[in-house]
């Protein structure tokens, strides 16, 4: 078996013809350099370009001629912008249809980054928790400052539920603490970890059509083809979960508990 | 015994953890098809609930996972 060469440059000699790690591999197209920070732009900021220019031209050519009755195409962004609103007004209320932008933005970047990396020789954008995380923690500044914004200096009255017995009040503090600060971690944690895990086992399996032979390989290419599926609706409802939750988030930062 | 060894042993029970986000996404299925045949009306609302709760725990098996990768490929 061919030994790859890891980031680190450790040496694996796996038993699968091909690293299944490699295709998470971060390359340089253009070196770029300014004050020490490494700008690169690389696979990863070109797959971010891509999907930029694929939301902008499906959300805004679709919809220049405005039929009554819509084009399939039409149709489509209509289903899209119907689907976010909805999830927006029944999560949020209201007064969440100002940051409506902002939820669709985050929805359709991270649904068209993970359903690009579905794409064979392409790049998961959303496998990489750098991405995930600048993501995550822009949306956990955004609610926080919404939050201080509308209620003030009351919205630390959060951390402390009502209704609650005075001398449960200190632990549960921490509790909501714990909980509030650890959001941006599990909402990225839980974005990349679904991105890395699937795209790994797709290739792992791949790994086994080549290595189990002309005969045998047939099984493992039937399992690749279910998983295949199964991976489009993850990479959907990973921007579902990722989309949801943030609207649950704007929501508890609006209205409190 | 060897720190490769070690490493591999370590992913296996990182590995335990899928068994718990089996569990979870079966008693979320078991609960959702229990209650859709006994109120078939109310079912169709309950779906994006249904898949939120099936992301969620199967959101934590993979941490498992990914613990394993890591041991496996990281470290």
């Amino acid at each position: 078996m061919a030994s790859v060469e890891n980031l680190d440059g450790h040496h694996s000699t796996g038993s699968f013809p091909a690293d299944p790690m490699h295709q998470f591999e971060i390359a340089r197209y253009v070196d770029i350099n300014i004050g020490g920070f490494d700008i690169s732009f690389t696979n990863s900021s070109l797959f971010m370009v891509i999907a930029v220019i694929l939301i902008s031209f499906f959300s805004i050519f679709f919809v220049r001629k405005q039929a009554l009755v819509p084009s399939r195409m039409q149709s489509l962004v209509e289903l899209s912008y119907e689907f976010v609103s909805n999830m927006v007004r029944q999560n949020v209320g209201q007064e969440g249809k100002q940051y409506f932008p902002f939820i669709f933005t985050i929805f359709m970047f991270v649904l068209f980054l993970n359903m690009l990396g579905m794409m064979p020789y392409s790049f998961t954008v959303t496998s990489h928790i750098a991405v995930t995380f600048a993501l995550a923690f822009l949306i956990f500044l955004l609610v926080t400052i919404v939050g201080f914004v509308k209620h003030g200096f009351g919205f630390f009255g959060y951390f402390a539920p009502k209704g609650v017995p005075i001398f449960m009040l200190p632990l549960l503090v921490i509790i909501e603490v714990i909980s509030y600060f650890t959001r941006p971690i599990s909402l990225s944690v839980r974005l990349f970890a679904n991105m890395m895990a699937g795209h790994t086992m797709l290739k792992v399996f791949s790994g086994f059509v080549i290595s189990m032979g002309i005969v045998g390989g047939w099984l493992p290419l039937g399992v690749m083809v279910a998983f295949t599926g199964l991976e489009i609706l993850i990479a959907f409802l990973q921007a579902y979960v990722f989309t949801i939750l943030t609207c649950i988030y704007l929501n508890d930062s609006l209205h409190m508990h | 015994m060897e720190a490769e060894a070690a490493k591999y042993i370590g992913a296996g029970i990182a590995c335990l953890a899928l068994a718990g986000a089996g569990i979870g996404i079966g008693l979320i299925f078991s609960s959702y098809l229990q209650g859709a045949l006994r109120n078939p009306s109310a079912a169709q609302a309950q779906f994006p609930n249904l898949l939120l709760g099936f992301a969620l725990a199967e959101a934590t098996g993979l941490f498992g996972l990914l613990v394993a990768l890591i041991l496996l490929f990281v470290v």
